[in-house]
């Protein structure tokens, strides 16, 4: 590798890139070509600094001073200063904001970084930088050291268990495929990431592709397949090219093909890419989508491992899981196995969304309660509201109160409290946030993503949804809380696929939790947090109101009346709970009842 | 609707790219559909047929396969197709307010095409940068952290 005194790189992510980041590597290329650095300075291109608010953003190395909001126009001051005289440009210096939003910034001090150990560090266009970081090195272990059998038991000694969200272990899922007979087997990796909220899969195909790359291979040797596939959803267009790029980097030295290493182990990739369908990350639907047919779920038993893609014994792992397995291989199963709690052993990513001060992805050993995580790396809800609750592991997770903020976050703790890990989002809800609301449009969701093919999904969430509608319409009746209760009983119970299964969660964690919400809904025709419109109405309070006329000449329909100078009247058969009045209103003088 | 309907030459040429780019193999049909479908902003029914042909896989199989996924479409779609994501993290950060003003600057709602042929409006789920929510993607552009009064200002740069 050529040396340079100096690194710098560029955050090439979709926020940034149009920010015009590529302009600015063009520009910073030329001015360092201008100015004879070209040989000390590389520009490298990369994934995620900080936040890509204030794009393009930059990190220079091995200073680590972080620049952003820089233009085309800013490069030749910003070089001269920094690279030819050696000063901070402190007027690009982006220094850390309170609120600022990341993605994936610093690490607070109770965050591990394992899976996201070279996020924002590699250039993940250039291997030889993985290969720096010790890349590959776990591959050459395992290949010329250790037998396939070695490999599992290692695997299973660390305790790892698939991070898809079912939280199987890893080893048996592997020795179970190797133990099939039939020929040739299949690796695949599920990067479906269809959980809204959930991006830590983007984040490792984004920034570390090689990491998945190498785990899967070293999982190829495990079962004895010489093929794998990649199922990337087609939202993610940029992880889709950084993952070709490094298979081709990856074949190009060796690492993928044939007789990796000089050895007798061949293994291939290929990328296959999604079309839009939430369904697809369920494994038997993956795997018909990889065929090219509809990717529509099939009843297991027979599992992958035994019939899967084309029929043959195949493997599936989540990005994650096989992203980690490299360093288990290095650093052993006891270092991973002295992280996390006794069944869930290791880290685990999160993404944080929601109303929180600092949302974006973390990285957290198992055992971590919610509060350290919303509180401590979260900085608490926004603008100092109170905690309502919090809905982990995607659309068919469940929505936990304050009384679990104490849980500590692990497979069985959190399947015990009616929700699940799922792929690890964490939706954070605040005092403004309307449960049957929220439950409503979880519901929206997985009614519109099931495939179809089984009754009791298709048309039990569309029920469940018709229910929620006219609760929050305020046309709720007497007994829809016994039937929403019977129906996520019967979905839950009798669907085909975990999208089925997981869909009624959001409603009956909702129910469990916040009934007296839905009560008042139905009963009351009240929503105590003011969300939905049916069941509210503005008014405006006599003192405050001054009669400056602004509320009446901003509303749309005409719905205020009143004369200069004197208490204005808003008419709730008009008025169309825009919330505009509320947002004009100098005088605070509005207030939804 | 006056939206453009793609001539026949078009219509081999891009169904010809496709299978150039990814083979003549069935478990390609995805990519190869995907192909298709950008270039010529749908699916149309001679485009299956070709295909059809091409891989010899009926008619109906390649409909259900297209009609299942989002990201294809058997109906023309507008100059300029907008994204809009309505999961969960965005529509609690004001998601609703910014869907809302879109829907009112159009004046479509959702799955719609605006009559001048310009816009197609859907709704996607979780494009993964949750982190910079709302989000909105207009053909290939990311737009993030979007506020209703930004709609007008922001859907004016595309003609």
């Amino acid at each position: 590798m050529k040396y340079y005194r100096s690194h710098v790189l560029v955050c090439v992510d979709p926020e940034c890139l149009r920010k015009g980041a590529h302009d600015v590597v063009d520009a910073l290329q030329d001015e360092l070509v201008a100015t004879g650095l070209i040989d000390e300075v590389q520009v490298l291109e990369t994934s995620r600094i900080g936040a890509c608010a204030d794009g393009p953003e930059m990190m220079v190395y091995p200073e680590g001073i972080h620049y952003a909001g820089m233009t085309v126009d800013d490069i030749p001051y910003l070089v001269e200063e920094h690279f030819l005289k050696g000063r901070v440009a402190k007027k690009f210096q982006l220094t850390q904001k309170a609120e600022a939003v990341s993605e994936l910034g610093a690490p607070t001090a109770k965050e591990v970084r394992v899976v996201l150990r070279n996020s924002g560090k590699i250039d993940p266009e250039n291997i030889e930088d993985y290969i720096a970081e010790d890349g590959y090195s776990a591959l050459a272990k395992v290949l010329t050291s250790m037998t396939p059998e070695e490999v599992i038991e290692e695997v299973l000694a660390s305790g790892l268990r698939g991070r898809g969200g079912a939280g199987f272990p890893t080893a048996k899922k592997w020795s179970f495929c190797r133990a099939s007979e039939a020929t040739p087997k299949y690796v695949l990796c599920n990067a479906d990431e269809g959980d809204p909220g959930a991006f830590m899969n983007r984040q490792v195909l984004e920034s570390d592709p090689h990491a998945v790359i190498e785990g899967m291979t070293i999982a190829a040797y495990a079962i004895g397949s010489s093929q794998g596939y990649i199922y990337c959803r087609a939202e993610y267009p940029i992880a889709v090219r950084t993952l070709r790029i490094a298979i081709q980097q990856a074949r190009n030295f060796g690492l993928l093909g044939k007789n990796i290493m000089g050895t007798d182990f061949s293994f291939d990739l290929e990328v296959r890419m999604g079309a839009g369908a939430f369904v697809c990350g369920e494994e038997t639907a993956l795997m018909a989508s990889i065929e090219g047919k509809r990717g529509e779920p099939t009843p297991r038993p027979p599992f992958p491992a035994v019939k899967g893609l084309f029929g043959k014994p195949s493997n599936v792992n989540n990005v994650e899981t096989y992203a980690v397995v490299p360093q288990i291989i290095n650093k052993g199963a006891a270092w991973y196995a002295s992280m996390g709690t006794e069944k869930s052993k290791g880290t685990k990513t999160f993404a944080l969304a929601g109303d929180l001060k600092h949302t974006g992805l973390i990285e957290v050993p198992f055992g971590i309660t919610l509060r350290e995580i919303i509180y401590d790396i979260g900085g608490g809800i926004k603008n100092d509201k109170a905690f309502k609750a919090v809905q982990t592991g995607g659309p068919m997770g469940g929505c936990l109160p304050a009384e679990y903020l104490d849980l500590p976050m692990d497979y069985e703790a959190l399947a015990k409290a009616g929700s699940i890990m799922g792929s690890g989002g964490l939706v954070v809800m605040s005092e403004d946030s309307c449960m049957v609301d929220i439950a409503r449009f979880f519901m929206e969701f997985t009614q519109d993503e099931s495939c179809g093919k089984c009754v009791p999904c298709r048309v039990g969430t569309r029920r469940i949804l018709d229910i929620l509608e006219r609760i929050c319409a305020g046309e709720g009746r007497d007994g829809d809380i016994e039937t929403l209760q019977q129906l996520c009983n019967e979905i839950r119970t009798t669907s085909l696929c975990g999208l089925g299964q997981g869909a009624p969660n959001p409603v009956a964690s909702t129910l469990e939790h916040f009934l007296d919400e839905y009560k008042a809904h139905i009963y009351e025709k009240k929503c105590p947090a003011k969300v939905c419109k049916a069941l509210i109405r503005y008014e405006i309070i006599d003192g405050p109101c001054t009669g400056c006329t602004v509320c009446a000449r901003n509303c749309p329909v005409n719905a205020i009346s009143g004369e200069r100078r004197m208490t204005h009247h808003i008419d709730p058969d008009i008025c169309i709970r825009c919330g505009i009045c509320m947002q004009v209103c100098n005088f605070n003088a509005i207030e939804i009842n | 609707m006056t939206v453009e309907i793609p001539d026949s030459d078009a219509i081999k040429q891009a169904v010809k790219n496709a299978f150039s780019k990814h083979g003549t193999t069935v478990d390609e049909l995805i990519p190869v559909l995907n192909d298709i479908n950008r270039a010529l902003g749908y699916l149309p029914a001679q485009a299956l047929q070709e295909v059809s042909t091409t891989l010899r896989v009926p008619k109906s199989q390649l409909f259900s396969v297209a009609s299942f996924y989002q990201m294809l479409s058997t109906k023309p779609r507008g100059k300029h197709v907008i994204q809009f994501c309505e999961s969960a993290p965005c529509h609690v950060v004001g998601g609703r307010e910014v869907w809302d003003a879109v829907c009112d600057h159009l004046k479509i709602e959702d799955g719609q095409t605006t009559p001048d042929g310009m816009w197609t409006l859907l709704t996607v789920s979780c494009l993964g940068v949750c982190g910079v929510g709302p989000v909105m993607v207009v053909d290939d552009d990311m737009y993030g952290n979007v506020t209703p009064a930004q709609v007008p200002e922001i859907l004016a740069r595309y003609s």
